[in-house]
């Protein structure tokens, strides 16, 4: 009985509001095999320029600029068609989305000791090994 | 119970900010039309996210932090070919296959939703098939960088803690897509048998699934790649 309710949830209430004519649900996601086609053809095209990047020696910050561009692409591109957040609840692409934020802002605070890290060797160690 | 439930995911919403707060707000479902599976599968995965975060921040703070001159990743993992070395070949080949099998798991969970279970099935065992290719290249690459004298506690070639962050990173994302692969075969047989039209109760959980399950088998696997993109960005191209 539990489990009835369990599994039905999710079909039932997606049934009802479409019934009401509320929310446009989506628990069924189904998508024409073109934009398939065309997100998995622009990730090869993307992987492709990131090597290039490195196989033409593109140096400095041109090349941690186009890497973080291809990079972010590619992530956004797998997120919203492949793992189909694009077409998720407002409330459920908030709640996985905005906590990795928090990622940047330890990154900040690992940039000011690694740099003070790195301070204290060379000021203690010497320059060189 | 059930009906005050059903009774709040048929609510509707308003736009925006406050459509989200009215989600959150009071004793009720979070996530209206998302089920519990999804919704559990995309936590993990959140959760997840914060690993691979905080071993990539740990390589940052290593890599900035050393006197020593950090190796170069596209003469190190160059592989010889015809004579010529050509960079990072190895990488970009593994960084193909792992999107190769990205686009076969999306058709495979489309055709799951069309009930087509022969091509569902198929497309799985050929993501699950890249897969361990991906796998193999990864123990190929270890094992070139080991007889070269790549150890978690130096290398040859520069900063010591070059092979501790590799090893962990690339070993901890070596493991989630074996991980994968063990269930995406899993995953094909119960959809090739018809478990899912059937409903046959799972051998672990004992409960019935669906072909939803298929989707967060996907879910999983996509994030795999999700991390290796920033892997491939972050610890061989930077």
């Amino acid at each position: 009985m539990a489990e009835a309710i369990l599994d039905g949830h999710g079909e039932h209430g997606a049934h009802d509001a479409h019934a009401a004519g509320a929310v446009p649900t989506d628990a069924h996601q189904e998508h024409p095999v073109k934009l398939y086609f065309v997100v998995w053809g622009w990730l090869f095209v993307l992987s492709a320029c990131s090597y290039a990047v490195d196989y033409f020696g593109v140096q400095g910050y041109l090349r941690w600029t186009l890497i973080l561009i291809f990079m972010m692409l590619k992530a956004g591109l797998i997120v919203a068609v492949f793992m189909h957040m694009a077409w998720e609840r407002l409330a459920m692409m908030y709640a996985i989305i905005l906590p990795p934020v928090l990622v940047l802002v330890f990154m900040l605070m690992m940039v000011f000791e690694a740099d003070y890290t790195l301070f204290t060797r060379i000021t203690f160690f010497g320059a060189g090994p | 119970m059930a009906e005050t439930t059903l009774a709040n995911s048929g609510a509707g919403r308003a736009p925006g900010l406050q459509g989200i707060a009215a989600d959150w707000a009071s004793d009720q479902r979070a996530f209206k039309n998302v089920s519990w599976g999804k919704a559990m599968m995309w936590i993990f995965l959140l959760s997840d996210t914060f690993i691979f975060g905080c071993f990539l921040l740990s390589y940052m703070t290593a890599r900035m932090s050393t006197r020593v001159p950090w190796p170069n990743p596209s003469e190190v993992f160059a592989l010889e070919i015809g004579g010529t070395e050509i960079p990072l070949i190895l990488i970009a080949i593994m960084t193909f296959v792992l999107i190769s099998s990205s686009g076969t798991m999306a058709m495979a969970v489309m055709f799951g939703y069309r009930h087509d279970r022969r091509k569902a099935a198929i497309l799985m065992l050929l993501t699950a098939a890249l897969g361990a290719t991906f796998v193999g290249m990864q123990a190929f690459e270890w094992t070139k960088l080991i007889s070269e004298g790549v150890r978690p506690w130096g290398n040859p070639w520069g900063a010591a803690q070059f092979g501790s962050c590799f090893f962990m990173i690339t070993g901890f994302h070596g493991t989630h897509v074996t991980i994968g692969v063990i269930f995406l075969i899993i995953t094909a047989r119960k959809v090739w048998r018809g478990d899912y039209d059937v409903g046959r109760r799972g051998f672990f959980t004992s409960r019935r699934g669906n072909y939803e399950g298929v989707e967060i088998m996907g879910l999983y696997w996509h994030f795999v790649d999700l991390v290796w993109v920033f892997i491939f960005a972050f610890f061989y191209l930077w």
